[in-house]
């Protein structure tokens, strides 16, 4: 057994270590966004790239999503391997007609003649006090496009990992990252690894209810987890990672383990993550199911920006706890 | 031809037909090489057929059938040919333009970045009046220019956006003057005149093969049908329309090529006979043809079919039976 040497860094150091990682194994892989170069990233994701692999592999643009989306696409389609940063996830609404039509239906309308291998990433969820637009969540808006894969990162671990990997898929991916995660800590391995895009992860195993969280969630979840075991309660906590296919496996073999079933998202209710995942769950395993699921989200309201009022938009761990209690009866 | 089969059932949906603004698509496309790539809207049927993809795969594409060059996946306003370097038909007004700024891209970055010295591909983008005051456009007029990407930005303006003339649309009408707004030349050509616009087209891709940058190029034409074959085409003067007809491209380099004993009325005649024949064969063709059998329905979603994700048995949901029916619950 190989002895893992592992070196410590942030969350943003982790997706810039996968980034690096792959612009020097394929000279195709390049970056592409507003602020990506010089400045380094809106979130330091791409600081000192520039300066390594020149400024047309890390590509300032000019501030048209729609269009340098649009421009990546047809780079993917003619050889190169883009990542396109959203300086905020909330940005790359002005590019839906791209991220749509283009990455999502092209591959199909074409034949399957041309493939997208595209990432389009950058941080959304809400942070301290952003404000309506930039606090938005946009997986529940890109969740219905066929064609696309969607991923969020939660740990340095897997920010890397599914960096990578989504690098490497053929399909046109979107990694989820989230703006107060950035400066997570976390000691990785020095070796290469690399996560599976459609895979889930076993946060923590439990007997009694399965807790499907994602993102900065997963972090409010393990809070609720160390009160619900001294309250004598075992969770098993599963951050589902890929928001669009959902593992249905590590999900499924959960819910018949505990036959209880709680999600806690940071989308708004309506049409959310967690709408499409109690669905998957009812289709897939309803008759495992010894109670009705449970699931937590923001509600259907435009973040405020007051801290007291923002903080009611987002589930907190005390709410968790609540409804662990409820559907444990 | 097509609007015959339109009315026969034998294709549906939204058909935009090119008659009227030949000269344009041959005057450029037939300059290329098949590596440069060509980026076309929902009027693409005769782009598709200038740059090489064979009448067989556009009209069986149209029907709707598996020979077709997008396997009937895409229809009228998407196809698309990988061998051709035809990057797509473009349902939305402007969409296509960033994915054409995006292979021009390719073009520069393959040069200077993957060190290919002898990467001189040009692409060109085709699209109408109407797309001249979309975002997109303006948008890629300025990133072309910036970093000097080899693309003709082509303006087909046939002076209408389905009812919406285009000065009632657009306060500058005189579209080749925003190039120079964005760095670029911009030239104003006669677009029912095929001679002018190859002339026009070789400076312009020379240009951008050479390295030098992007041209917008106005091409003033005009289609002699509806905006679709849906389009009742009430709006125009008749008036306007008889102009235009008077100038057919076609009829006009008939006239040129024997006037200057380029070709003779036989050789003419043979050719339209030719052209017929393939018209015919390609209807055969595409009516005898297969249509798509259910199991197509999963193909092509992802271009890795793991996208599908993992199934509650574990197993990778596309190695379920049900993906290769085509009947799997996506």
């Amino acid at each position: 057994m190989s002895i893992i040497t592992r070196h410590e860094l942030l969350l943003f150091e982790a997706l810039r270590e996968g980034l690096e990682e792959e612009m020097e194994r394929d000279p195709r892989v390049y970056v592409m966004g507003e602020d990506v170069g010089h400045y380094g990233g809106s979130y330091k994701v791409t600081k000192g790239l520039a300066t390594k692999f020149g400024d047309l592999r890390v590509l300032d643009t000019p501030i048209a999503e729609n269009s340098f989306t649009g421009m990546g696409i047809g780079a993917a389609m003619t050889g190169l391997r883009p990542i396109v940063e959203g300086m905020n996830m909330g940005f790359l609404l002005l590019a839906f007609n791209q991220i749509s039509n283009n990455c999502g239906m092209l591959h199909y309308t074409s034949g399957g003649q041309f493939t997208i291998p595209i990432v389009i990433r950058g941080p959304g969820g809400v942070g301290r006090q952003l404000g309506a637009e930039h606090s938005q969540r946009l997986e529940s808006y890109f969740q219905s496009i066929p064609g696309i894969q969607m991923v969020a990162c939660s740990t340095p671990y897997n920010a890397k990992g599914l960096m990578k990997a989504a690098i490497r898929s053929e399909n046109p991916v979107i990694l989820f990252e989230h703006v107060l995660l950035y400066n997570l800590k976390e000691r990785i391995p020095d070796e290469d690894y690399i996560c599976n895009l459609e895979e889930a992860e076993m946060v923590r195993p439990g007997e009694h209810v399965t807790i499907l969280t994602y993102s900065r969630m997963r972090y409010h979840v393990m809070q609720a987890a160390k009160t619900l075991v001294n309250k004598g309660y075992d969770p098993e906590v599963i951050d589902i990672r890929s928001l669009k296919p959902f593992d249905l496996y590590t999900i499924g073999n959960s819910v018949k383990k505990t036959h209880r079933v709680l999600i806690v998202e940071e989308c708004m209710r309506t049409g959310g993550i967690g709408a499409s995942l109690i669905a998957a769950i009812t289709e897939n395993f309803n008759d495992y199911l010894d109670a009705p699921i449970m699931c937590l989200s923001s509600q259907d309201v435009p973040t405020p920006y007051a801290g007291t009022l923002e903080e009611w938009t987002v589930v907190q761990p005390a709410q968790i706890v609540a409804a662990v209690e409820q559907l444990c009866q | 031809m097509c609007a015959q089969m339109y009315y026969r059932g034998k294709m549906f949906g939204f058909v935009h037909l090119y008659n009227g603004q030949e000269a344009v698509s041959t005057g450029f496309i037939k300059l290329l090489k098949q590596q440069d790539s060509v980026v076309s809207t929902y009027r693409d049927h005769v782009h598709a057929l200038s740059k090489g993809v064979p009448a067989r795969a556009v009209m069986s594409e149209l029907f709707g059938k598996t020979t077709g060059c997008c396997r009937g996946q895409g229809g009228s306003m998407h196809m698309f040919s990988r061998e051709h370097n035809l990057l797509g038909g473009f349902a939305f007004i402007g969409e296509g333009i960033p994915v054409a700024t995006g292979a021009a891209f390719t073009s520069k970055y393959k040069r200077e970045v993957l060190k290919e010295a002898d990467c001189d591909h040009v692409t060109l983008a085709f699209f109408g009046d109407g797309t001249c005051n979309n975002g997109q456009f303006f948008e890629c007029l300025n990133m072309a220019a910036l970093w000097k990407l080899p693309i003709v930005f082509v303006v087909e303006n046939n002076l209408w956006a389905i009812g919406m003339s285009h000065l009632r649309a657009t306060s500058d009408p005189q579209i080749y003057k925003k190039g120079p707004a964005f760095g670029m030349p911009g030239i104003h050509v006669d677009g029912m005149d095929v001679l002018k616009v190859r002339e026009v087209a070789k400076e312009a891709i020379g240009r951008a093969r050479r390295g030098e940058g992007p041209t917008l190029v106005e091409c003033e034409t005009y289609r002699f049908r509806g905006h679709s074959l849906a389009d009742p085409d009430e709006l125009r003067d008749p008036a306007e329309k008889a102009h235009y007809a008077a100038r057919d491209p076609i009829t006009a380099l008939k006239k040129y090529l024997i006037e200057n004993s380029l070709a003779s009325e036989a050789d003419l005649k043979a050719i339209d006979k030719k052209i017929d024949e393939v018209v015919e064969d390609a209807v055969e063709f595409a009516d005898e043809s297969p249509v798509p059998s259910q199991s197509q329905l999963l193909e092509n979603v992802f271009a890795d079919p793991k996208g599908f994700g993992i199934g509650p048995d574990g197993r990778y949901r596309c190695e379920d039976p049900k993906f290769t029916e085509g009947t799997a619950h996506v």
